[in-house]
Parts: C-alpha cells; structure tokens; sequence
C-alpha cells in the first residue's frame, strides 16, 4: 500500500444554489480543486463521485458518466463511479479514491461530492432523508430521520442526565465557526435562546438543531505521496481511512445512546494512524443532528460517554479548545448537501492543516480527523489526515 | 409504493411475524433469514415466531414535521418500543395525548391505516401502539 | 315464503366491540353552522357522539372489534370459516374490507368472505347468513361484523349523529353464550336514506325517514317477531333497536310496550351517537357487557331502503364462565373520550380540501 496525499481541494458555496444545477456546481468544486492542485484536466485517471439522492431528488442516476463529462473530461473517457452510503456517500468516495490511489491502481484520482436539494420542494425531503434509514419498517410506521435522532437524544438525556442546553450548545457553536467560514450557507451566530425557542421538528429537537436542506459540491484531488510534492507545496497525508457499518435500522441497535460503526471505524483509523483521540487538532464531526455531534464526540473517543454535553457546553470543542470540532459550521451551519459532506469535511481539514482556515484557524494544526455518517449510524467513514 | 412490495409483508404488518432462531433462541423483527449471532448455523433454523405485541417504551418524540402519509396526524408521538420478546420496534403510538407518553410506559399493538396512494390507490395498514 | 329462522342451538359464541376515543358535541356543530345546539341535543337525544382518528376506517374498526371477540374465548381463528363485514363505509368501492379482516385476526385462507351493505343493518344481515352457515353445516363459526364511519354532509342534521364504531359476533353452536331462538326480517323498497354510487355523503328523505321507514319497519318486525315466538315485551329483560338517534328507539320501544329499564342498558346513541352498521349491534354488545344466564333479549336492527332484522335471543348458561373481562366493555369505550373542535373534527373526516 502507498501513502496518499491531498493535493488539491475545492468547494462551492453551499445553500440555496437556485442558478445552479448539479452539473454547474459538480463542475465548479471539481476545476477548483484541479486549479488548486495544480494539474491538468488529462492527468486524472478516475473519478469518484459521492452522491445520495440524485435519483430521487432530480430524477438523475449515472453521476459518474456526468460530472466527468461537464468537468470536459468525456473525450478522455475516464472510469467516473458514484458511490452511495447515504450521507456518508462523500466519505465513502474519498475512500474509495484512496484505495484506489494506495493500491498502485490509479496515481492521480479525483474525488467529488455533490447533491442538489432545492430543486424538489420542502414536504419531499423528509422522505429522501429517510431513504438513508429503514424506509421499509420505520420510515413508513412514521419516523422521520429527525425523529430518530431525537429518540437517541431523549435516551442520551434519560442515561447520562444530558439537558437540552447541552444539546443546543452544538448548533450554538457551529454557527459562531459558519459565520467565520465564506462559503458556509449560515454565517451568521445564534444564541442558545434561538435554539431552545425554535419550532420543534421530533421533540426535543427543533428547527436548529438539524442541518439545513443544502446544495453544493466539494472535490478533492488525490495522488501517491510521493510525488504530491511536485504539485502541492502542502499535501495533506491521509494517514488512515476506515469504515464500518451497523444495523440499517435504529430500532435493532443495543443502544441508543451509542453508534458502534463509529467506534469501530474510529479505533480502526486510530490503530492504522498510530495516535490516540488525545492527538487531534480539528476534527469535522457528522452532527446532521445535534444530538449526533454529542454522540460522534463521545464515540470517537474525544470525551467519555455521557460528558459529550456538558464538554460542548463549557466550550471544549470550539476553536483552539480541547478539540477544535466542526471548524467549517459543520453540518447545521455550513450546510448539509447530503452527498457532498463527507468531501467538504475533507476539504475544511486540509485547509486546517495548511494553515488556510482564515479567521477559524486553529493554531498549529497537526492532526485533523473527519466523522461522515450514513443515517443514524448504518455506516461511518473516518479518516485521519496529518500536516507534512 | 408499488402493491406487491407492501403485501409481501402483511403477515408481519398485521400480525407482527417475525422469527425466531432455533439455534439461539433470539427473536427478530421484521424476520430475516440470518441470525446476526449464528449465522450460518441459523440457516434453516429461523421459524416464524409472532409477538404478543405487548412492549414498553423505551424512548419517544413527537414529530412535528412528518412525512406527507402523517400530516393529518401532527404532532403525533414516534417511539421505540421494547417488545416483551426483547425486540425493539419502531412504531407511532395512538391514543395518548403527547404530554401523556413517558419512557416504560406499557403498551399494546394495534392495527391502524399507516398510509396510502393518494385518493386511488391502495390503503396500507399495519401495528402501532396504544397505552394499555 | 317468510325468511326466518329457528335458531336452535345456533348463537352467538363470543362478541366485541370497539369505539374510537374521539366525540364532538352537538353545541359545537350547532356553533359552526349558526343552528340551535340545545334543541338538536333535546330534538335528536344526542349529547356526543364518536369520531375516528384519521388512521381509523372501517377495516381497522372491524379488526380492533373482532379481536376483542377472539380475546374473550378460546376459538381458534383458524375454525372460522366465514367472515362478513356490513357497512357502508367501505374503504374500498372494490376490495373488500373482510379479506383485511380475516388476515389480521389470523383465519385460514380456506374461507368464503363477503362485504355486505344494507344501509345500517348490514352488520345483522351478516349475523343472519352466519346463522345459515353455521346451522347447515358449512362452517363450524362464522364471524359477522356490523362496523362504520359514516358520513353526514357537512351542515346536515345527520352530521350531528353519523359516528364511528363495530361490534363483531362470532356465531356458532358450541358454547354459545347467547342462543339466537329465532330471526326475522322485514323488508320492502322505501327510499328514505341513500348515497349514489361516488358520493361522498348520503341524502336522505327528511320526515320520510321517521313514520313510513324506521317505525313501520322496526315495529312490524318486532311485533312478528313476538308473534311466531308467543312472546310479549314483559317477557324480555332486555330489548334493544337500532338507533339512529336517543328518540327513535325510545319512543319505538314505548310504542311497543316496552319500558325504559329494558330498553336502557342497550341505548349507546346519546353518547356515541349513530355507529350505523353497528349502531345495534354495539347497543347489543352493551346488553351482554352485564347480561346473565336465564336471561332475555330482543333485538331489531334497521337499515335505509328499508328493512328490519329481528332476532329473539336467551342468555346460556356458559355466560357465567365465560370471559368477559379479556376485552373492554361498552360501558369502557363510551366513557374514554376525548373531545374535538369543529376544526380538528373536519380535518379528522377529511371535510377539509388539502393539496394533492
């Protein structure tokens, strides 16, 4: 197995991207991270696309033949797959392009993630979320994603005395990192007031304390470490990439209070990288819920079970605290583009640790993590990424 | 949803079918074919076994933002009932007023309208829960 | 030739019934539609009546209904050989309720199923052609449902009434708790209540609907009835009619000569109001929550259009060991209740236009 870097990255602004459709910002993310990476179109050999719903948001499977082809690369006749594991189908791309890259197969691939959600209406996109779950034996006896995190976090709370103040100090924070990052879709803080009097969504959650319905696109460029060198002054090692899955379904998970596929992939990535969770600078944390960012902190082993809460609370998350979490705005403020988070995680931790995070840099940045999850846990990419 | 899709699984909607590993004992809903424990050694062995339907609450919400089958319903509670086989299921309880719903309440399965294709289409039923 | 029946060893062998915990009152109908609540309370003898929560239709009545039935014996639903629903609130035009039913409660797939519609005595029409089946022969038990949520167009007096229930019998010949000694109807083409094929709410005839269809019909059936039998009201301890609204049967059962400590205990309308398909069927259910060995029963359902079915009914002695307490009573459904504004109500019955 080779090492692998990043040497390019790029992102669109993620939002309400009415002017643009998923072949404009596909292509977007994918030039600017080519442009980034300092290479020419002709040298990528493949093609990884992570994507959720494009089927069932904009009637359009096939991704792979079509951002390869509106990034001007059809008469290259390149091999372009989409990958799918729900929200994690970024991370599972990136994945997907590193073994790709480790095992000698290709040297320079492209990795992108983008979903385009606003061009169905706001009734439909609680049943495309869901898709991501059990939609056979708990979406249609009426749970919603949302209503499940909110279950999770009604358990969290009776296990571990976890109050609703806790849980709100992740969409608190995350939006005070947004207002910080120019292509996040909120750049604008809240106070703990905003969340605690939003209208709920599956009590106890409400309105904040879920990622927003998002477009947006990100792409990383990966090749072999060693000859990252001759094309980034700053390639960002990938020191360990892990996956795990778990039961589709919330309803057959042993505990609600835990996601094993976390845990499972975060101690593989852990093992592979040689360091413990003490170790990481920044990390981008999947909190397309609050209630998860409390979990995934507590899983990944950056805080006991049960003290995930209070530790966001007391502010040992924020930037430049314990462990700088969600940098970007995370999910709830930089915007969930379902398919293209697990990239856009990437993309914020490369910027972190060249030292490019601007206004929410973290100082000294060594070692960045990023936690993309599918569902409510079904699968759970990890990757753990270090500064050269 | 196309009908077949949905019929497949009436025994399990109606009358919560599920099955039972002979190898280890353990229960399953919705019924599979593999113990997750046996494997291999359960192929065969998974008998259909039906719950009593009989289960406490072991964590709940209520939704405020449902899916289009729901609407007439919110805010309506979702919970996550453990089964007196020890199964969970995930289910909407009726007949309880929101502020009413408490974790280790006991309740019992019901058969209710979970859905349908529009005005035409066909009706789907299945288990919720009520308080006992 | 006259249909009847001499029940013989035929009845019922166990029985259930199930309301939905929802009741609006007259004075809030009365309030959207600027009428006069108190006097449609006193005028009709309606004080609440019972509305479905809107994953409620006549399926799941019949099921909750027939489940409690199975509940209260020992009956292995695979000895059930028919299965009949009567309503007219079919979920389906086409497709009927009964095969639903008859998976849900676990029968074989071996059995004969009928949706059957007679205004609201379809649910007794059942019981009848149960009886035939059971007594010829063909199945060992049947099981007969009368279930509804019916329709009152907005702004019409029926909307003050029409209400949601069911009540299933299983009828059989062993260990009946109740044997049917005879069955009668009374028929005949009266147009006083109907719904057209794609309405969505039923029309009815007025003043029509009272002396020349209800009175004639459920009179000349009752009286019959206790005739062929060389029976007298004083002979019953119960008697129980459909009941359209808490005046029909009242004055029915005055005009026939029974008394109020009879016709009581079976009298559920005022405070669920009319469950039609089960309306008497439920007010039978009521009578058999607290019935006793020995003792006596005379029923008479009636639906639109017009017909009466009479049955002449006797408490066994299996009453006493028999388990009631396995299902809610009548008496349990009646007082769980949980009331409803006018606008919930219309969102519940889907009176209101939503978006496709």
């Amino acid at each position: 197995m080779r090492d692998v870097a990043i040497i390019g990255v790029g992102d669109t602004k993620f939002g309400e991207l009415w002017e643009h459709s998923i072949r404009d910002i596909g292509m977007q993310a994918g030039l600017s991270a080519v442009i980034d990476a300092n290479i020419a179109g002709e040298q990528i050999e493949a093609l990884y696309i992570g994507n959720m719903a494009a089927g069932s948001l904009i009637d359009q499977e096939h991704l792979g033949a079509l951002v390869s082809d509106y990034s001007g690369l059809s008469a290259l006749h390149i091999p372009a797959v989409r990958i799918e594991a729900a929200g994690a189908s970024g991370g599972m791309a990136l994945r997907e392009g590193y073994i790709a890259v480790a095992s000698g197969m290709h040297d320079i691939v492209m990795v992108a993630g983008a979903e385009k959600m606003t061009d169905v209406t706001d009734e439909e996109i609680p049943t495309v979320q869901m898709a991501g779950g059990d939609q056979q034996w708990e979406g249609i006896s009426g749970a919603t994603m949302a209503s499940l995190f909110a279950m999770m976090a009604r358990r969290h709370m009776h296990e571990y005395g976890t109050t609703r103040e806790h849980i709100a100090s992740v969409p608190v924070k995350n939006h005070k990192n947004g207002a910080m990052n120019p292509n996040a879709q909120y750049q604008k803080g809240i106070t703990m007031d905003t969340v605690l009097k939003s209208p709920m969504v599956a009590d106890p959650l409400g309105v904040f304390d879920c990622a927003p319905i998002s477009d947006g696109a990100a792409a990383v460029i990966l090749a072999p470490l060693d000859i990252a060198k001759k094309y980034s002054e700053q390639p960002i090692k990938i020191v360990a990439s892990a996956a795990a899955t778990d039961t589709l379904a919330l309803q057959h998970r042993e505990s609600l209070t835990r996601i094993d596929s976390i845990k499972v992939a975060s101690r593989k990535a852990f093992k592979t990288a040689g360091i413990t969770p003490k170790e990481i600078d920044v990390a981008e944390v999947h909190d397309s819920y609050s209630i998860a960012e409390i979990i995934s902190i507590e899983d990944l082993g950056f805080f006991e079970k049960g003290k995930g809460g209070p530790a966001t609370l007391e502010g040992m998350t924020e930037i430049n605290g314990v462990v700088s979490v969600n940098t970007s705005g995370g999910l709830k403020a930089r915007g969930d583009p379902m398919g293209a988070t697990g990239v856009a995680q990437a993309v914020e931790i490369a910027r972190q640790l060249r030292g490019k995070g601007e206004k929410r840099q973290v100082d000294n940045a060594e070692y960045g993590l990023s936690l993309n999850m599918g569902g409510t846990g079904g699968t759970s990419v990890v990757h753990i990424y270090r500064r050269l | 949803m196309s009908n077949p899709r949905y019929w497949r699984e009436n025994p399990s909607r109606y009358n919560l079918i599920g099955r039972r590993c002979e190898n280890c004992k353990g229960v399953f809903f919705p019924p599979r074919e593999i113990c997750p424990k046996c494997r291999r050694k359960s192929l065969g062995k998974m008998k259909a076994y039906k719950l009593t339907g009989k289960g406490k609450v072991y964590s709940f919400t209520i939704v405020h933002d449902p899916m289009p089958d729901f609407t007439l319903m919110k805010p309506y509670i979702m919970a996550m009932i453990e089964m007196e086989e020890g199964v969970r299921l995930t289910g909407q309880i009726v007949d309880c007023e929101p502020e009413k719903i408490s974790i280790g309440m006991h309740v019992e399965a019901t058969l209710r309208k979970l859905g349908q294709e529009g005005g035409s289409g066909i009706i789907r039923y299945g288990y919720k829960f009520r308080p006992v | 030739m006259m249909f009847g029946h001499n029940g013989k060893d035929v009845g019922i062998v166990t029985y259930g019934a199930y309301i939905p915990r929802f009741r609006i009152l007259p004075e809030e109908i009365a309030r959207v539609w600027g009428e006069d609540g108190q006097a449609m309370k006193s005028g009709l003898m309606i004080f609440s009546k019972s509305v479905p929560y809107p994953d409620e239709d006549v399926i799941t009545i019949s099921v909750e209904a027939s489940r409690n039935a199975l509940a209260r014996s020992k009956i292995d639903p695979e000895d059930i050989g028919a299965v009949y629903v009567g309503s007219e609130s079919h979920p389906y035009a086409v497709k009927p309720s009964g095969t639903i039913v008859a998976e849900a409660i676990g029968t074989s797939h071996f059995i004969t199923v009928a949706d059957y519609e007679f205004a609201c005595k379809a649910g007794t029409a059942a019981v009848q052609t149960s009886m035939g089946l059971v007594s010829s022969g063909m199945v060992k038990y049947a099981l007969a449902v009368g279930a509804d949520t019916s329709q009152g167009a907005p702004g019409d007096a029926l909307e003050y009434s029409a209400s949601a229930g069911g009540a299933a019998f299983i009828i059989g010949r062993e260990k009946v708790i109740v044997t049917i000694n005879r069955t009668l109807s009374f028929t005949s083409d009266t147009p006083d209540f109907w719904r057209r094929e794609g309405q969505p709410y039923p029309s009815h005839g007025g003043r029509f609907t009272g002396e020349p269809a209800y009175f004639r019909h459920v009179a000349t059936c009752a009286k019959e009835l206790m005739k062929v039998q060389d029976a007298k009201p004083s002979d019953y301890d119960f008697a129980v009619f459909h009941q359209p609204n808490g005046k029909f049967p009242t004055r029915v059962a005055q005009q026939l000569g029974f008394e109020k400590k009879q016709y009581e205990t079976g009298l559920t309308t005022p405070y669920i109001g009319n469950t039609y398909s089960a309306s008497m069927m439920i007010g039978l259910s009521a009578i058999l929550d607290v019935a006793k060995p020995g003792q006596r029963i005379l029923g008479v359902a009636f639906g639109s259009g017009a017909g009466s079915d009479g049955f002449d009914m006797t408490v066994t002695d299996e009453m006493a060991s028999y388990n009631r307490a396995a299902a809610p009573t009548v008496k349990w459904f009646v007082e769980r209740s949980e009331l409803l504004d006018y606008g919930r109500y219309a969102k519940f019955k889907g009176k209101i236009v939503m978006k496709e």
